[in-house]
């Protein structure tokens, strides 16, 4: 189930693990990232906490844990080359797999067609 | 459909939205941070190749002798600025900075000698109190005006000679900091050999009716791509210039923010024109003596930008606060975060260890010699 934020993250959850990123929309507005910091596996989360950095050349931005839940797996590969994010944002440039503490919490979130509609 | 009507707009913002750009407000105009291609690309764009900027929110002020003697505007405006005016020559151009009573920077500007005249070009955001400021003190000996009918455009990068030369002037014979009317369509211009970007380049000024005629031309050449704020800055600090309103203002003296080198030796204790501008005793004091406190370079040794007002300490606990960033991202060229702040004089040496304040953690970083990349300007 793929499930967006209008945050600009993406959720694909499979049982009760979400794998997170960032909307292809909020990469491109982010433009190229030259770093990108991860939360620590094992650490908790409310919705709403900072649970990773991006920064581009200018600026750095946070991104906000969707849901409740604890980190199970973070993608390394994106901390190594973040211009992974930009260039698959919605695949090889995931951040971070969550363990969701309500798994029913997810229903509230946006569908693609809510998600896109709201950034037209 | 403008949502912020109260933001200028130079001549070139209809060019800037036909070519894509991303606009944000700065010192009160409508300004391009960005274009498709993005900052980083902008960046290196112009450190390759040639980039073309709009810095026509700049202030461009003409400074003329009531006298008709041009030694008499840069005596007068040496009353308000630190640098050799009188000795600048015809055709060159000089940085310099006004000064406060206590020693600080009002703001930092470039003065040509044209002849008759002296050109300068100030900040944005501090041109109106410039030009008051110079009205105010020597306004008696000099005709002060804020020419709003000029653009001012910035060609910068190794190409931007070439470039400028295949299109309209023969701009190659010019050294670093001279000034020169050239002919742009036809039209008289007064062409630089500078920049702010630590790149051989130009700045143009000209008339507003053909300013985006000009840019389009030079927007056709292969060579050269639009260049946002965003490039601009990262260039400005990789090159170790200073921001003002972030590395300089008016609580830091030219000394703390290591400007010396603009302040030549007849301007200082011992020369024939020594003192004779606003706060001259500190800053006379602190050119002999040193400053308790200076702008330095400063090296992550990790990948994480430390960014402005990050506060550095001596130790890694975060104890002893010392200083804070003033300009710091990353650095395309110098393919890492790199950033400026100030510290202690007895902290400043390259190769001091210090830690900035990042998220909570205590970053390590190392003092460095600025600039991060090697200018290219042709002296």
């Amino acid at each position: 189930m793929l499930k967006f934020t209008a945050e600009h993250e993406w959720l694909q959850i499979d049982g009760d693990v979400a794998t997170v990123g960032i909307t292809r929309h909020a990469a491109e507005q982010l433009g190229d990232l030259v770093f990108v910091e991860l939360p620590d596996v094992g650490a908790s989360f409310s919705k709403g906490d900072d649970a990773a950095t991006v920064e581009s050349v200018k600026a750095a931005s946070e991104v906000y844990c969707p849901l409740d839940g604890e980190i199970t797996e973070v993608n390394e590969a994106i901390t190594a080359d973040p211009s992974l994010v930009n260039s698959d944002p919605q695949g090889a440039g995931w951040f971070f797999k969550l363990r969701l503490a309500n798994r029913a919490d997810a229903d509230a979130l946006l569908d693609e067609a809510a998600y896109l509609e709201s950034i037209a | 459909m403008n949502d912020q009507p109260e933001l200028k707009q130079t001549p070139l913002h209809a060019l800037h939205l036909a070519l894509g750009a991303r606009m944000v407000p700065f010192a009160g105009y409508d300004m391009p941070v960005q274009y498709p291609a993005g900052v980083l690309k902008e960046h290196l764009h112009t450190r390759h190749s040639a980039g073309l900027f709009d810095v026509s929110h700049m202030g461009q002020v003409v400074v003329r002798p009531r006298s008709g003697n041009i030694a008499d505007a840069a005596l007068a405006l040496e009353s308000l600025v630190p640098a050799d005016i009188l000795g600048l020559p015809e055709g060159r151009q000089r940085y310099g900075f006004f000064t406060d009573d206590s020693g600080g920077i009002l703001d930092d500007l470039m003065i040509a000698n044209r002849g008759d005249h002296l050109f300068v070009v100030v900040n944005a955001a501090c041109k109106e109190a410039d030009v008051e400021h110079m009205r105010r003190h020597i306004g008696d000996r000099c005709e002060i005006t804020l020419l709003d009918n000029r653009a001012l455009l910035a060609l910068q990068g190794p190409h931007a000679v070439a470039v400028l030369a295949e299109l309209w002037s023969d701009v190659a014979s010019m050294r670093f900091m001279d000034a020169a009317e050239c002919l742009l369509h036809d039209q008289p211009c007064i062409v630089t050999r500078s920049g702010y970007s630590g790149e051989d380049g130009f700045e143009l000024s000209l008339p507003v009716s053909y300013a985006e005629d000009v840019a389009k031309r030079l927007l056709e050449h292969p060579d050269v791509q639009p260049v946002g704020l965003g490039a601009r800055d990262s260039l400005r600090l990789e090159a170790g210039l200073c921001l003002y309103g972030n590395d300089i203002d008016r609580g830091t003296s030219p000394v703390e923010a290591g400007l010396e080198w603009a302040i030549q030796k007849v301007r200082r204790r011992g020369g024939a024109r020594a003192g004779g501008f606003p706060g001259a005793e500190r800053i006379l004091d602190e050119l002999e003596h040193g400053a308790t406190r200076r702008r330095v370079g400063l090296k992550p040794d990790g990948k994480a930008p430390v960014r402005p007002p990050a506060a550095l300490f001596a130790d890694a606990e975060g104890n002893e606060e010392i200083g804070r960033v003033t300009s710091g991202g990353f650095g395309p060229s110098a393919d890492g975060p790199i950033a400026m702040g100030y510290v202690p004089t007895d902290k400043a040496a390259p190769g001091t260890r210090l830690y900035a304040e990042v998220r909570g953690k205590y970053l390590p970083l190392t003092v460095t010699s600025l600039p991060f990349v090697t200018p290219g300007y042709k002296r």
